[in-house]
């Protein structure tokens, strides 16, 4: 019987499907993992409504236990209390920006209108004179912009809380 | 509970059906920043039917799941607004639609958050965040077109006229949602409508576009009684499963 830390070791090998150098704990998706009687109970929640990575994260929980010998679990998947970028790690902010998508700003976007976009720093050259190009980007949890110096355009992670 | 169940259908419908109409989008965009933004939406919408219909299969506990809610329901058992159903027509009407149903859906998702089903709650609460960036955008494209050139203004304002009518539908209340009201579980929806209307108008004044004056209302989807746009739009969002019953990706 594995103890919950080497089970939280064994999920670590559990990347976004997008963003493969996160694992599912950077990320917050996974919320807890629990044992009972009837084996453990792995609470993910997903980013947005729609994440189409949900499905396959999932499954590779499953692989992943399975290749473990584990076979006693079910996955939970629970809305409340709701996923913000603010369950994103620090060590996966960081990450994020390695791998050259722009983690989020400490700014959330709550005016409906003509709001100024955050200032976001380029992944790559450092540069704040980025600019917007679309509020929607790659993925449903991202946004597009361009850095005006480097010309380097670019994923920015938007910050949602 | 039956209430609960017939209301998750009107307002799960409303975003599968939006949903299934912004992703014949995808690919079509008028530039590939609104492709990507308005198959996004899309996304999120379908996203968030799937946990509504996922609650009311439960709730309806006869062992159906979100797909055959989805996928298995014949024309008069869908319950969504028409005004959802409206082909994509140009931009502008595109915009106008998707401004209409975000600005309501904010309102709606906002008082759903302290509603005493707590999954009704939750579901609120995981959606409203993505609402909120529809409207962000649908409300920047609305006064862009609106109070732009002659010819994006000229269609903005007859998207207004064309879609107008369908919108009081969104406020609809009949046996259930007073019932849902009086329980605590929904909002009153008509306590909703100044709110929205306030909303609305306050960016058609950004946009220097205007509300019809005089006009009737229109629409009876939530008693599943949709315009003839519904049967073309069902033949595709059914099409596979009818044909190979069950399949699955």
């Amino acid at each position: 019987m594995v103890s919950k830390e080497e089970l939280l070791a064994i999920l670590d090998a559990v990347k976004d499907p997008e963003i493969p150098v996160l694992s599912i704990r950077d990320l917050g998706i996974l919320r807890a993992v629990n044992l009972t009687p009837d084996g453990w109970i792995i609470d993910i929640t997903p980013t947005y409504s729609g994440c189409p990575a949900m499905i396959t994260i999932e499954e590779e929980i499953a692989k992943v236990l399975n290749a473990h010998g584990i076979t006693q679990f079910t996955i939970n998947s629970s809305l409340s209390p709701a996923w913000t970028t603010d369950w994103i790690t620090e060590e996966g902010k960081q990450k994020l920006e390695e791998y050259g998508i722009a983690p989020p700003v400490e700014e959330v976007d709550k005016s409906v209108l003509f709001s100024k976009p955050p200032v976001v720093p380029c992944p790559k050259c450092k540069e704040t004179h980025t600019k917007m190009i679309s509020q929607f980007g790659s993925t449903a949890c991202k946004a597009h912009y361009q850095c005006q110096e480097c010309l380097e355009p670019f994923d920015y992670f938007k910050c949602l809380r | 509970m039956e209430h609960t169940y017939k209301f998750l259908l009107r307002i799960g419908d409303d975003s599968l059906i939006l949903g299934q109409r912004l992703a014949e989008l995808c690919g079509h965009g008028p530039i590939l920043e609104e492709d990507i933004a308005l198959t996004n939406i899309s996304l999120d919408l379908i996203g968030q039917a799937t946990n509504i219909y996922t609650y009311a299969a439960q709730l309806e506990g006869k062992g159906r799941d979100a797909d055959a809610l989805a996928f298995l329901r014949l024309e008069h058992q869908y319950l969504n607004a028409i005004l959802v159903e409206q082909p994509n027509g140009n931009f502008a009407d595109t915009l106008v639609r998707q401004f209409f149903f975000d600005v309501y859906r904010k309102l709606l998702f906002e008082q759903l958050l302290t509603s005493i089903d707590q999954q009704v709650a939750a579901i609120a609460e995981k959606s409203l965040k993505e609402t909120r960036y529809h409207l962000k955008h649908s409300s920047e494209w609305v006064i862009r077109l609106g109070d732009g050139t002659e010819l994006s203004k000229e269609r903005a304002q007859f998207a207004i006229l064309d879609l107008w009518r369908y919108t009081e539908e969104l406020f609809y209340m009949d046996e259930t949602e007073i019932q849902l009201a009086k329980a605590g579980v929904i909002p009153n929806l008509k306590d909703l409508k100044p709110l929205w209307m306030e909303q609305v108008l306050s960016v058609l004044n950004l946009a220097t576009l205007t509300l019809p004056e005089n006009q009737g209302f229109f629409g009876a989807g939530r008693q599943g009684r949709h315009s003839e746009h519904m049967g073309f739009l069902l033949a595709q969002l059914q099409y596979m499963q009818r044909v190979y019953p069950n399949m699955q990706w």
